[in-house]
């Protein structure tokens, strides 16, 4: 028979707080094992789920030789031949981005990839496509040579008939210059952290059943 | 999956095989890197010099005057082109779509002043000739201006050009042949580079003033032209030199290669006019229409019908696999 005993405490149930709240969301919907699986479902074996790692690593190598570009200053590409070639590496490893961006794009689209609740991850991968665009946009334009020049003056007539103009002055070199080192690049990294997440949340989405759903 | 649904509640009875993300993602960096840094020692990238206001009047004085009085006529695409420069031009519209117009005159450039009257202002400190004559200029009415004009951009068209200076036939131009002179002087020195760059400040970032001026002859636009880089050339897909540009807007410059964009007289109220607005809102809608693609009949019904997904999944699919 239990009594209860003098001088101990009999525990209680932790009581409800944000964060263990916030904490029992993450443990349960995100799981380390769900973040770094070291398992996948047998029919994972396609090529074309590597198009969306490849796009990761090129991604990468985008931010790294930015940053050691953006480090030397704007000028410092035109001057010197090491410049000249992490600007090389910067410039390969944009196209290689965004083909196989593109790759996987359409492979997730012949996949129906957003089936069975996935239609959000899908979305910010459409969003991450165009916040891109931007990014590789700001820094055409911020090559401070007569590519940069010209694309400036033929693209400030679309952005002005789309009343963009007024506020996002392809001519003005400071304001590209400063989107396309800063405040696009922590939009496309998070976007794409945001699509990881996501992907690695809901896991992998099964093969197109028998009845052809893909809703 | 429902939303409660957990991975392993989705993945219930499918077999699970061995996987090693992190190994993937190493060697697809490794992978990436070999394939960028390879191209990069191969074929470098393009870094072609920018043209100048010097370049430009050194080259082509008589197109470098021609544009500048111009200016003063009133008759370049800057001086007529509407916001969000200037209320000179209607601006791109179609119906009552108008964004054009909708913010106003944010970045005010008065093609006259800021290209032309303005430099010479600021350079004639002693040359009491061009203050003279910019004192002519201004004094005389609009209808005698334009007459100079009109008579002097006429005589450009068959100016002689010797060690870079323009010689017109004699004619009434009122001041504008010392006025041009000195400008195209200024200009190949270099001093016009920076006096369009003049805003009271010290450090310069904004190109606005030197490159709407640039964008306004013909200079600057032939040497794109030679580059494949303007707009009915596929624009800013191409790259100078040998190389990929932005290919991944081929949509975008594709639609001014076609009906109705490229078509003067256009369809509903689209021409090529009104090109850069009209697919400015065609490209929202198809990327808006590419988001939403989970939720549109047909367009996410297409991968059911074409069974690229059957070559994806081929084990899954594969009668031995499923028994």
């Amino acid at each position: 028979m239990d009594t209860a005993r003098p001088g101990l405490v009999e525990p209680k149930p932790e009581p409800p707080s944000w964060t263990l709240r916030v904490r029992q969301q993450i443990e349960r919907r995100l799981p380390m094992d769900h973040l770094l699986p070291d398992r996948q479902p047998y029919y994972v074996g396609s090529w074309v789920y590597v198009f969306g790692v490849v796009t990761i690593a090129a991604l990468g190598w985008v931010v790294v030789s930015g940053v050691v570009l953006a480090f030397m200053g704007p000028q410092w590409w035109h001057d010197s031949s090491l410049g000249r070639f992490v600007n090389s590496i910067h410039f390969w490893s944009v196209q290689a981005f965004f083909i196989f961006m593109v790759l996987h794009l359409w492979g997730q689209y012949f996949m129906a990839g957003w089936r069975q609740g996935r239609a959000s991850t899908w979305l910010i991968g459409v969003v991450i496509f165009g916040v891109s665009i931007l990014t590789a946009f700001t820094g055409y334009l911020s090559q401070q040579n007569f590519d940069g020049q010209y694309i400036a003056i033929n693209a400030k007539d679309a952005m002005n008939a789309a009343g963009a103009g007024a506020f996002f002055n392809v001519l003005n070199f400071g304001q590209m210059y400063g989107l396309h080192v800063m405040l696009l690049p922590i939009g496309v990294i998070f976007l794409v952290a945001w699509h990881i997440v996501m992907v690695r949340m809901r896991g992998v989405v099964k093969p197109i059943d028998a009845e052809g759903a893909t809703r | 999956m429902k939303s409660m649904q957990t991975q392993e509640e989705y993945y219930s009875g499918v077999r699970m095989v061995r996987y090693d993300l992190v190994k993937e993602l190493v060697l697809a960096v490794a992978g990436v890197g070999i394939l960028v840094l390879g191209l990069s020692v191969v074929l470098s990238s393009p870094d072609v010099p920018p043209a100048t206001i010097a370049t430009w009047a050194l080259s082509d004085p008589v197109d470098f005057q021609t544009t500048a009085t111009n200016e003063l006529a009133g008759t370049t695409t800057s001086a007529a082109y509407g916001n969000p420069y200037n209320t000179n031009g209607p601006g791109q519209s179609w119906g009552p779509i108008a964004p054009q117009k909708w913010f106003g005159t944010r970045i005010p450039i008065d093609s006259a002043n800021t290209f032309v009257i303005q430099p010479l202002q600021r350079a004639a400190t002693g040359n009491t000739d061009l203050l003279a004559q910019l004192d002519v200029w201004q004094k005389a009415s609009p209808d005698q201006q334009g007459k100079w004009t009109a008579a002097y951009t006429k005589a450009l068209t068959t100016a002689t050009v010797k060690d870079g200076q323009v010689t017109v036939a004699d004619g009434d131009y009122g001041p504008l042949p010392v006025m041009m002179t000195n400008l195209l002087g200024l200009a190949q020195t270099g001093g016009l580079d920076g006096l369009l760059q003049v805003n009271g400040r010290f450090y310069q970032t904004d190109y606005t003033p030197s490159l709407v001026f640039m964008g306004d002859g013909a200079y600057l636009p032939g040497l794109a032209a030679q580059a494949n880089l303007t707009g009915n050339q596929w624009g800013m897909m191409n790259e100078t030199g040998r190389y990929p540009g932005q290919t991944w807007l081929w949509l975008y410059t594709m639609w001014y290669q076609v009906p109705p964009f490229n078509s003067p007289t256009g369809f509903l109220g689209i021409s090529s006019a009104n090109a850069d607005l009209g697919i400015i809102i065609l490209m929202t809608l198809l990327t808006v229409a590419l988001a939403l693609v989970p939720f549109i009949p047909v367009l996410r019904d297409i991968p059911r019908w074409i069974p690229i997904h059957r070559l994806v999944w081929r084990a899954y699919y594969s009668p031995k696999v499923r028994s």
